[in-house]
């Protein structure tokens, strides 16, 4: 490809606001204020269910972010990873007995598997082909879960999960207790990420994503790092569908769906791609939203058409990217005066 | 009754005709795409969409004014040609100095946008539209029956594709825009009006998806939903051929198609996946694709 992959530029520069590698504190000061609020949202009448679904979806977005916002690669199929972790953990709670740590563990581990396996064949090719083989390989997942009743239950999904005891001791069937679970999950999680993009790894991925042929010229082997990328991006988008799948007892072929792909990638487009808090935003945003307009049918997928219309030709920064930007040029211009 | 390999003749002449007939949307979906690919650097994710449009196209030019079906084929083409550039003018236009990604994702929105409006006010199941008088009947060749529609489909498509080749390949036009395709800038300077140029590829990558859109309008009914499918099978098949080659594009649709239509009679439960794990053995075997250059 002759042309440089830099669709998260601007975002980027918007990421050394909100938590460059040497403002962790920053990054520390706004997660305790995140996790704080999380923490109070159910007790001051916000529905915990609506919280978990934001959660399980922030986490995804977060993980799909790690690979577009820090990698450079546009993925169109992790559905794939959400929905087939969501049917391995459903179906292992339910058919083997497994207690609700051990499915969600095994799940992220399928998921973690098929990662390995679809991003060694994506990435093959690069840009505009990565997002269509994706894409493709995504839609032979859905086909086969369709077509695989057995495991799956085809069109009625599997339903009923047992939500079960916690390392046999917590009860999950207690929303408020399982809330917090998801929300430790989450945060789990959400650090782990920021650790990841700041660590060595992280910087040469955005080596890579910003030029190639110079990465690879001082010896890093691109591939590879491409390929772990995808699987840690595909895992803990298998975290994310696995608890999803026990928080609603349910895994269902929505969550392998191509439109779900692409839910995805509005949530990160809208919150920011490339920063930090920028997915956990717009899946917020785009839950409640659907939450909002669940009564107008299609026009859902309407104004979902719309967002991604008006966020690429106005607001490719996304929410937090903007923000970040406008604190940047104040910055900017508070500097220039002292 | 006669068989080969155990199947009944009459069931594998059946599922071939069929699976010409679905190569031949394959070949013609791909070809725009790949033109639009070709100038623009865009794939163009509406194309689905703007198939389905040309469909619909016929279908109110039927209801509404009473224009049939040949007459759709010509002007369905122009209308649904005509919004393709309307869009390219208004939004496609500030892209092109972006990632191409940007490019993917402003389509993908439209695509939803459109899909959502029509299952909006025709809901998901389809509407008939009947095959033109002319067409009714079909010949019996012995082996078969060839439904008259499905064998001009099948022309019809094949002589589409060739002219698009001849054009790009073989006349002056055609050289102007691969000139452009290789270097913009430098073909500018020449004084060609290469924005106008992109422009019209787009509308005529657009047209072509809204063609085969009327073609399909009689065999798979018009539905909203027609297109959304189609184009991912589609994308498999432009991964496979690769970009790079006009002629490589036509022939993998069809010979997908065909392939297809045979999983359909050998092991059907792989009829919906077989492009795509052809699409992974391709990846496995020659990354660029059969026809793609590596860059």
């Amino acid at each position: 490809m002759a042309t440089t992959a830099a669709p998260p530029a601007a975002a980027a520069a918007a990421g050394e606001v909100i938590g460059a590698a040497g403002d962790t504190r920053t990054f520390a000061i706004a997660t305790l204020a995140m996790a704080l609020a999380f923490a109070v949202a159910p007790h001051v009448g916000v529905y915990p269910v609506f919280l978990m679904k934001a959660l399980c979806f922030a986490l995804f977005a977060c993980a799909f972010n790690l690979l577009i916002g820090f990698g450079g690669l546009l993925s169109f199929g992790h559905a794939m990873f959400l929905g087939v972790a969501g049917y391995a953990s459903a179906y292992s709670a339910k058919n083997w007995g497994f207690p609700p740590e051990l499915a969600i563990l095994f799940a992220t581990a399928v998921a973690a598997l098929l990662g390995l396996v679809s991003g060694a064949l994506a990435i093959r090719r690069q840009g505009i082909y990565f997002a269509m083989i994706t894409l493709a390989l995504a839609q032979m997942v859905y086909f086969f879960c369709l077509q695989a009743p057995a495991i799956t239950g085809g069109e009625d999904g599997i339903q009923s999960v047992p939500r079960g005891r916690l390392f046999g001791v917590l009860d999950l069937s207690s929303t408020l207790a399982l809330y917090y679970v998801v929300l430790v999950i989450f945060l789990t999680a959400f650090v782990l990420i920021y650790r990841i993009i700041y660590s060595p790894f992280g910087n040469v991925l955005k080596a890579i994503r910003e030029n190639e042929p110079r990465a690879i010229s001082l010896g890093y082997d691109a591939e590879r790092y491409k390929l772990l990328a995808f699987v840690l991006s595909a895992t803990l988008s298998g975290l994310a569908g696995a608890t999803k799948a026990i928080v609603f007892q349910l895994a269902s072929l929505t969550d392998v769906h191509w439109s779900m792909s692409g839910e995805v990638v509005l949530m990160t487009l809208l919150g920011g791609m490339g920063t930090i808090f920028g997915p956990v935003v717009g899946a917020f945003v785009i839950i409640g939203l659907e939450n909002y307009l669940s009564g107008f049918g299609q026009w859902v997928t309407v104004i979902t058409g719309a967002i991604f219309v008006v966020c690429v030709l106005a607001f490719r920064r996304g929410v937090v990217g903007e923000i970040g930007a406008w604190w940047a040029r104040r910055k900017g211009r508070l500097g220039g005066r002292s | 009754m006669t068989e080969i390999f155990g199947v009944p003749t009459q069931a594998l002449f059946g599922q071939l005709l069929i699976g010409l007939i679905n190569g031949a949307f394959y070949a013609m979906l791909s070809l725009g795409l790949a033109v639009i690919f070709g100038l623009l650097n865009i794939i163009n994710f509406t194309h689905g969409a703007q198939y389905m449009l040309g469909a619909f196209c016929a279908y109110f030019l039927l209801q509404l004014t009473g224009v049939g079906y040949w007459w759709s084929l010509v002007l369905a083409p122009i209308i649904v040609g005509a919004i393709g550039i309307v869009i390219e003018r208004t939004m496609l236009v500030r892209l092109y100095k972006l990632d191409h990604l940007y490019g993917l994702l402003l389509t993908f929105g439209l695509a939803l946008v459109l899909q959502g409006l029509f299952t909006n006010y025709y809901g998901s199941s389809g509407m008939p539209y009947r095959i033109p008088e002319e067409l009714n009947g079909g010949f019996n060749l012995g082996f078969m029956f060839l439904p008259k529609y499905r064998a001009w489909v099948i022309g019809s498509s094949i002589v589409i594709c060739l002219g698009t080749w001849f054009v790009i390949e073989r006349t002056k036009l055609g050289s102007y825009l691969r000139a452009a395709t290789e270097n913009p800038s430098l073909v500018q300077a020449f004084g060609i009006n290469v924005p106008r140029m992109i422009t019209l590829t787009y509308g005529f990558g657009v047209a072509l998806a809204a063609f085969a859109g009327v073609m399909a309008a009689p065999i798979y009914q018009v539905n909203p939903q027609m297109g959304a499918n189609l184009i991912i099978v589609v994308f498999a098949v432009v991964v496979i051929g690769g970009m790079g080659s006009i002629l490589g594009a036509i022939i993998t649709g069809f010979g997908l198609g065909v392939i297809e239509g045979l999983t359909k009679v050998f092991y059907p439960e792989a009829s919906n996946t077989v492009i795509f794990v052809i699409m992974v053995i391709v990846l496995l075997i020659k990354p660029a694709g059969l026809f793609g250059k590596e860059r």
